[in-house]
């Protein structure tokens, strides 16, 4: 076990080394214009662009330049040229909010997509099924800052439900955390509820086929006791790796467009704002921070599922 | 071909049986099997139809402009006025609100800030929307084609390399690579070698959609491959003396082809949430060109006087998407037969 986790830890590793290069080749190298211009922004003067030049060492060989840009990173020292700010402490900062961003919605889309893809399986073909297929369809269509809009403009600004958002930390008061989160939170987890429910409803009516399921049955389990125990249960390992890569992932950056919207200071807000005046250091960051975690994640899930799972860490292939 | 089965019977199994028609035990190729179930989805068909109505009147921009609207996308009408039930009406009132949706021939969807009359400009920003999709889904299903076919077939360091590559990109968040991208080569474009892609280009959203998505299709290609690869047929093949460029290209890939189609289906539905998104974020089509993504930038700013501007382009968006994933959902279950199987249950 120990060994397994090692050999994960190792690998991932490698690919983060992997991903620092492509981010370095992103903002330094691919593009055809000066990198020091780009990196100072929109509104640089020669002095400004000549002192970037200095300070990432760009007039050096592109392997320096890879390495100064590392060192500022991982001494948190990289620093917006347009707003003169610390992006490691930026980052740190926006930290709360994405994560009360994302753990609220975490819970909201898998208990929704439960609910939702157990509900569709059982009723396959009939009404409640179709009904709940296209609904999905229809959440996994929507563009997620439209839905964000329109849901602010509706409920937010019509009729007066909720709060024109804005984040509230936890520690100033729970229950405002929460109130102006709502909205955020239903957005956010659409796509997801969408997307994991047709996927547990289509795990669902394989394992329903399983030996193991008439097994169940013929003992005289009774049906809702065999579809619980028995069908979700099983149906559900998928699921739990999909969840912890797209965890990641939203944490890591899929949620700048919600919080864009809705106007939470966290990380993707920061990232969304460094777009619109192309400043590139806060968006190095935000990129190297967004993988990291994807990464981290990713490597959870194997060894949770080595944990549970002897046949993979004894190194056989991992069951599909 | 049906005369030759009997040929081919081993000796001592039953003949054919006599008097029935030819027609009748005709062989029904795959395709054809697979159009019959396709026929029976109709919610399926419809969805698909409906896709090409929307593109037909993308299409159909220009005849729109000149004869209904009378009037570009791009051309301003600040200070026009309009006549509707007998009573002179800004285009865009003195208080900077423009015109809102309603049956009065030009302006049908309202106006915009700039008086641009909202569904010119929605036929015209939908050919960039759906020109991105469609054309980044053809970058991915090339390349992702390719690194299957090529991991799949010869496997050992080929496949190391180009499948730890696609580990790379996999471990970066769709959206954050497509951003980072973006706006890095928003201001100089791009250039390898003698090619060279200017800033404001609709190639850079294509080229960056299409090549972020290449993983995503390119692994199942290659898991099919490497089973597709171990049986008899490729085996004949070997021995007919086929090289590997013709095993590929005639022996396997037409065998991934059904799982080509779906995904290409499903892949123009997420490039166009994805050009939206990153247009929404400033990443995307860049001025003059105009899609669905940036009308719905350009229109939240004043969401709360102008409404439509929001809602009207997003609802097209929504049309066009559900409409391909709906048809590719029944693509899919028609070309698989796993998925037949699953369904007849």
């Amino acid at each position: 076990m120990l060994r397994f986790a090692a050999r994960r830890i190792l690998g991932m590793i490698a690919v983060l080394f992997a991903i620092s290069v492509v981010v370095f080749l992103i903002f330094n190298v691919i593009p055809n214009s000066d990198p020091a211009a780009r990196i100072a922004g929109k509104n640089a003067n020669p002095a400004l662009i000549a002192r970037v030049t200095a300070d990432l060492g760009l007039d050096q060989p592109i392997p320096v330049q890879y390495l100064t840009m590392m060192r500022k990173i991982l001494t948190g020292e990289l620093t917006s040229y347009a707003s003169s700010q610390n992006v490691t402490d930026q980052i740190w900062k926006g930290l709360p909010a994405t994560l009360s961003l994302c753990i609220g919605a975490a819970v909201l889309w898998m208990t929704l997509a439960v609910i939702f893809g157990y509900l569709s399986a059982v009723h396959s073909g009939k009404f409640t099924d179709r009904a709940l297929t296209i609904l999905s369809l229809t959440g996994i269509s929507m563009p997620v800052f439209w839905l964000a809009a329109i849901l602010l403009y509706y409920l937010s600004y019509k009729a007066q439900l909720f709060p024109t958002s804005s984040y509230v930390p936890f520690t100033k008061d729970p229950l405002d955390w929460a109130y102006h989160l709502i909205l955020p939170w239903i957005t956010l987890a659409v796509l997801f509820v969408g997307f994991y429910s047709r996927v547990l409803r289509s795990n669902m009516l394989d394992v329903m086929n399983e030996d193991y399921v008439r097994t169940a049955r013929a003992k005289g389990i009774g049906e809702r006791q065999v579809r619980l125990r028995h069908v979700l249960r099983n149906s559900m390992i998928p699921i739990v790796t999909l969840f912890g890569l797209d965890f990641g992932a939203v944490v890591g950056g899929g949620a700048i467009l919600t919080e864009t919207v809705f106007n939470l200071n966290g990380v993707g807000l920061y990232a969304g704002q460094a777009i619109g005046s192309l400043d590139l250091p806060p968006l190095m960051g935000v990129t190297i921070f967004g993988a990291f975690f994807i990464v981290l994640f990713n490597t959870i899930v194997d060894v949770l599922y080595a944990f549970l799972d002897p046949r993979i860490r004894l190194g056989e292939a991992a069951p599909a | 071909m049906v005369a030759s089965i009997g040929e081919l019977e081993a000796p001592g199994e039953p003949p054919l049986p006599t008097g029935v028609a030819a027609e009748e035990i005709r062989g029904r190729s795959p395709w054809y099997l697979a159009w019959l179930r396709m026929r029976r989805n109709r919610v399926g068909l419809a969805f698909g139809v409906l896709f090409l109505l929307i593109v037909l009147a993308c299409l159909a921009a220009p005849l729109w402009a000149d004869h209904v609207a009378h009037t570009g996308p791009n051309e301003n009408h600040i200070t026009d006025k309009l006549l509707i039930d007998g009573q002179e009406t800004y285009v865009v009132s003195p208080d900077g609100t423009p015109l809102a949706p309603g049956l009065h021939g030009r302006y049908l969807l309202g106006a915009d800030q700039n008086g641009r009359d909202v569904m010119v400009r929605l036929l015209y920003g939908g050919r960039t929307s759906i020109y991105i999709g469609v054309v980044a889904a053809l970058v991915t299903t090339v390349f992702a084609v390719l690194v299957g076919l090529l991991c799949g077939y010869y496997r050992g360091w080929i496949d190391a390399i180009l499948s730890r590559v696609m580990d790379v990109v996999w471990a970066f968040p769709v959206l954050l690579l497509g951003i980072a991208l973006g706006t890095a080569l928003a201001l100089g474009g791009l250039k390898i070698g003698a090619i060279v892609v200017a800033g404001d280009s609709l190639w850079i959203p294509i080229l960056i959609i299409g090549l972020v998505y290449v993983p995503y299709m390119a692994r199942p290609i290659r898991g099919e491959i490497l089973a597709l690869r171990e049986k008899e047929f490729v085996e004949a093949a070997v021995a007919q003396g086929k090289g590997s460029l013709r095993i590929m290209l005639s022996e396997l890939l037409p065998n991934v082809v059904s799982t080509i189609i779906v995904f290409f289906t499903l892949n123009i539905a997420n490039n166009m949430l994805l050009e939206s998104s990153l247009s929404f974020l400033g990443a995307g089509v860049r001025a003059p060109n105009a899609s669905w993504g940036t009308m719905i930038a350009d229109g939240y700013q004043t969401i709360y006087t102008a409404p439509h501007l929001t809602i009207v382009p997003g609802l097209l968006i929504v049309l066009t998407v559900l409409s391909l994933n709906v048809f590719g959902d029944g693509l899919r279950d028609a070309l698989d037969p796993r998925a037949k199987i699953r369904l007849e249950h």
